[in-house]
């Protein structure tokens, strides 16, 4: 708990005087390659130190929030694919999470099943993704990035023969999923679990215990425990501090009271933690598939009684959230009882974990703030909506 | 956990007498009731919630504006448990959404109301309690056009700094000018026809 009644600005204690002729203005971005989208940083520095910094959104805005107002309920669901791109289906489960528990409709349990298996395969996907970029953030260009993407394809080709898409997947509906899983998809997503932590184990060897890697994210970019919840930091970030806050654990969605798997947390919050909890995490999900692919129910993979046409849910008004891969991905919808939403509001978890960028980055290197923001975890389509 | 609202309030409206608080019922199936709370009172409120142990809600996760032109809808999404008359006019709400990481408790719904639409949308700035309302509150401030006071940095967000509306407002009208083309023709004609002079 925070004792003090305001918690202090980011403020860089080790320079007191600082003199206005010898600072230098930096535009970081918008187009470094490391920015890892259109994402800009005025950074103003004192030699290479961070004096300030201060980020620059909306180069991808395209008021997601206004378009989802002017459409029906179920329109909006291509439109969440294309939050965080990297990882559809959660999107797709968080905003049908949210209408459900706006219009009070059940999900049966094959599709609860199915939406677990898909969201801990998305969570594979954007974990092995970090890995090979984070990497490439730290120079490492091309190498891990390249055995992430070739596992990252693998499970993108179980989503095509499961959605039509590699990527866009507009794959859950309100009380289900649009199809069922092809005949033979649960042995060929079995063989890709088993075959995972091989994949894992030679990701691992590769990089962790590099003497670089250890000087550049060791005791880089730590923050308290205090500060990073009440900055509204979750997910990976948050529990690499030691923050035992996983939704799938707090306020249990789906079905997921019923696997068994682990939270592993971190200690200092530094960016190495930051990296070794998206490994942790990746076995804990592998453990999650496991138990998922072997319980899977016969049975209907949408309700049958869920309206797709003409579909209104009451009035009133609902948040409902998920651990998503990134943080707490949470959907906040009005409705007025017409077709289309009166609020729509998504929480998107890679812009609110920017909120503590600056004080993470404040007296560090300039090097340093590109491993920083790597460390972060954003896609700028959910940054910017 | 839902939290315990009516509890809450009693605890809330104890600890600050002059404070006014109303529960509001939600009438759809989510059952997520909440608090309004009058702008004045916010800061204290919020911190209050976030101070006292065995509260403790120390995550404020969600905040968001909505913009309300007919206050009969709104009251029609956010019930009055007592009888109170409407407000007069259209207004801005913004609504947070608070848990507590240790206590495993939310979402508490705090709601928050501007006088009216145009002149009167200010809203004390929570971020000195909560700092994750830093850059909501901006885009908050960018979309709807409510005016947090005393907040450390309210510039526009998302949009430009020299954009002059609020897009998300329900009266936002988008303009007509944007999809230029060299040679316009049809109904994207039409539409230039209304903002370029005609080539002689």
């Amino acid at each position: 708990m925070i004792s003090d009644a305001t918690i202090p600005f980011a403020t860089n204690p080790a320079q007191p005087e600082l003199d206005e002729d010898q600072l230098l203005h930096v535009s970081l971005g918008p187009q470094h390659p490391s920015t890892h989208g259109v994402f800009r940083m005025n950074v103003v520095l004192d030699g290479e130190t961070v004096v300030s910094l201060k980020p620059v959104f909306g180069y991808l805005h395209r008021n997601h929030e206004k378009i989802a107002e002017g459409v029906t309920y179920l329109s909006s669901m291509p439109f969440t694919d294309r939050l965080d791109y990297i990882c559809p289906l959660t999107n797709n489960w968080a905003y049908a999470h949210a209408v459900e528990k706006l219009a009070g409709i059940e999900v049966p349990e094959r599709a609860e099943h199915i939406r677990v298996i898909t969201a801990e395969l998305t969570r594979l996907i954007n974990h092995t993704a970090f890995v090979g970029f984070f990497l490439g953030d730290m120079g490492a260009w091309g190498s891990a990035l390249m055995y992430a993407f070739r596992e990252r394809e693998k499970i993108l080709d179980l989503f095509e023969d499961l959605t039509g898409a590699r990527m866009m997947s507009n794959f859950m509906r309100f009380g289900g999923c649009r199809n069922d899983l092809p005949d033979g998809w649960a042995a060929k997503a079995g063989a890709l679990v088993d075959g995972f932590p091989v994949f894992l184990d030679e990701l691992e060897n590769l990089i962790i215990g590099n003497e670089v890697l250890l000087a550049r994210t060791q005791n880089v970019g730590a923050v308290s425990k205090e500060a990073l919840i009440n900055g509204g930091i979750t997910g990976p970030m948050l529990r690499a501090a030691g923050v035992a806050y996983d939704i799938r654990k707090v306020e249990p969605y789906g079905i997921y009271e019923r696997f068994k798997f682990r939270v592993p947390l971190g200690e200092t919050g530094d960016c190495y933690d930051r990296l070794m909890i998206r490994f942790l995490e990746l076995r804990e999900s592998l453990a999650i598939l496991r138990q998922a692919l072997d319980q899977l129910p016969e049975g209907d993979y949408i309700n049958p009684k869920a309206k797709i046409r003409n579909f209104k849910p009451p009035v009133g008004e609902a948040y409902a959230r998920i651990e998503g891969p990134k943080g707490e991905l949470g959907f906040y919808l009005v409705s007025d009882g017409s077709a289309n939403p009166f609020r729509y509001r998504v929480r998107p978890p890679s812009f609110i974990n920017l909120t503590l960028l600056e004080d993470m980055c404040l007296g560090l290197d300039l090097a340093d703030v590109v491993v920083i923001l790597g460390s972060v975890d954003i896609v700028l389509g959910e940054v910017d909506r | 956990m839902t939290p315990d609202l009516p509890a809450i309030l009693a605890r809330l409206q104890a600890a600050l007498p002059d404070a006014t608080l109303a529960q509001r019922r939600n009438p759809g199936p989510a059952g997520q009731d909440s608090l309004l709370v009058a702008p004045a009172n916010l800061v204290a409120v919020c911190q209050f919630l976030r101070d006292t142990p065995d509260l403790d809600f120390d995550l404020l996760s969600n905040v968001t504006g909505v913009d309300w032109p007919d206050p009969l809808k709104a009251e029609a999404v956010a019930v009055p448990v007592t009888d109170t008359p409407p407000p007069a006019s259209g207004f801005l709400e913004v609504v947070y959404h608070l848990y507590s990481t240790s206590r495993r408790a939310g979402p508490l719904v705090l709601r928050a109301r501007s006088a009216d639409r145009e002149a009167q949308v200010q809203i004390p700035s929570v971020v000195a309690v909560y700092r994750s309302a830093e850059f909501q509150e901006r885009e908050i401030y960018d979309l709807f056009g409510v005016v947090f006071t005393g907040h450390p940095d309210l510039r526009r967000i998302l949009m430009w700094d020299e954009f002059l509306d609020h897009p998300m407002r329900k009266d936002y009208v988008a303009p007509d000018d944007y999809q230029y083309e060299p040679t316009p023709h049809d109904a994207v004609l039409e539409k230039a026809k209304l903002h370029y002079p005609a080539k002689p």
